[in-house]
């Protein structure tokens, strides 16, 4: 459009902005209200309706998203401060997590499949599990398209996290090993939030198991892309 | 501060070890998985990080809130696929958590009874 909206400062505030006023409108009124979903309609609803392009916007958004590096990183501290709780059943959660994740993988590629998803389409779902930064790294590294790869990998965070309770419940899931590591191997931090407002314990489980399989899912990956290449 | 700089330090050695290797790992797994490891070896203490990583995983929902509004260059695409993207994710989610429940859930009883 203009100078100003290419500066990185806009692109900054907008986002900053837009996500500060989402989480105020959850706590005030709407608990439900998902404050990622909500903050990104009104960006884009916003930028289509002031014609800006994404490039322009992405000035300032990339240095917000940069800060998904060292967020990364920090999930080290889950794993080193939930060790004490996994130690004693850490094979049972380890070949949970990695046959869980195996599956997910394979369940995902059979049914796009199946439904006739595009091969970009596909590329981009398939290490939707992982925790966010972790899933757009390795769309980026398989060749698909890293911002459908976000998307797809809240929608997952999300669908465990609304559907998911019951869903265990109608299993007969129920021990605190069991369900943590299910949450948070299939819908990592949006999972795991979900899980800590009823349960410390299965919270704490989920978050080791997200920040675990944000080291087991890319090793699972390290094939794949030997395969596709 | 130091927190700050020492899980930022951790990136960037995970970017040096990838360029230099050129290992199919992103960079910041390959610093995640040295820092894990920092951690156990007591290279790294709790305190020194544990403020500054504490704030970044409160907030990572905001750090990617700008790639979600990047879809707004794919609608196209994601129209075309809808209902393979819909499908696709819901029932694989549901399936996988499932599947990954009832086996921890079984492996779990199983380690039980041969203690």
């Amino acid at each position: 459009m203009s100078e100003w909206t290419s500066h990185p400062l806009f692109g900054v505030t907008l986002t900053v902005g837009a996500y500060a006023l989402s989480c105020w409108v959850r706590d005030r009124w709407f608990r439900q209200l998902h404050p990622l979903l909500a903050a990104a309609t009104v960006l884009i609803v916003f930028l289509l309706c002031a014609g800006i392009p994404y490039e322009d916007y992405n000035a300032g958004g990339s240095l917000v998203s940069f800060f998904l590096g060292p967020a990364t990183i920090a999930l080290g501290t889950l794993i080193y401060k939930h060790w004490p709780l996994v130690r004693r059943k850490i094979a049972a959660i380890l070949s949970g997590m990695t046959f869980g994740t195996l599956f997910g993988i394979g369940i995902t590629a059979l049914l796009l499949w199946l439904l006739g998803g595009s091969r970009p389409v596909l590329l981009s779902m398939l290490p939707k599990t992982v925790t966010s930064p972790v899933a757009v790294e390795i769309v980026s590294l398989i060749g698909g398209v890293p911002e459908m790869g976000a998307v797809f990998t809240v929608l997952t965070g999300l669908t465990g996290s609304v559907l998911g309770p019951a869903l265990s419940r109608l299993a007969g899931i129920r021990s605190d090993i069991a369900v943590g590591t299910a949450f948070g191997t299939t819908s990592h931090g949006i999972g795991t939030a979900r899980l800590l407002l009823e349960s410390e314990i299965q919270g704490s489980i989920s978050g080791f198991a997200m920040a675990a399989s944000a080291i087991l899912t890319p090793i699972i990956f390290v094939p794949v892309y030997w395969w596709l290449l | 501060m130091a927190g700050f700089a020492i899980l930022l330090a951790f990136h960037l050695l995970g970017l040096w070890i990838q360029k230099g290797t050129s290992l199919p790992l992103p960079a910041n797994v390959i610093g995640l998985i040295l820092f894990t490891a920092c951690l156990f070896l007591k290279i790294i203490k709790l305190e020194w990080v544990e403020e500054s990583a504490q704030f970044l995983l409160k907030h990572m929902l905001l750090f990617f809130l700008p790639f979600v509004v990047g879809t707004m260059v794919y609608f196209r695409e994601i129209r075309e696929s809808w209902l393979a993207i819909i499908g696709g994710l819901l029932l694989s989610t549901l399936l996988s958590l499932a599947v990954t429940g009832w086996l921890t859930q079984w492996l779990e009883r199983r380690e039980t009874r041969h203690e």
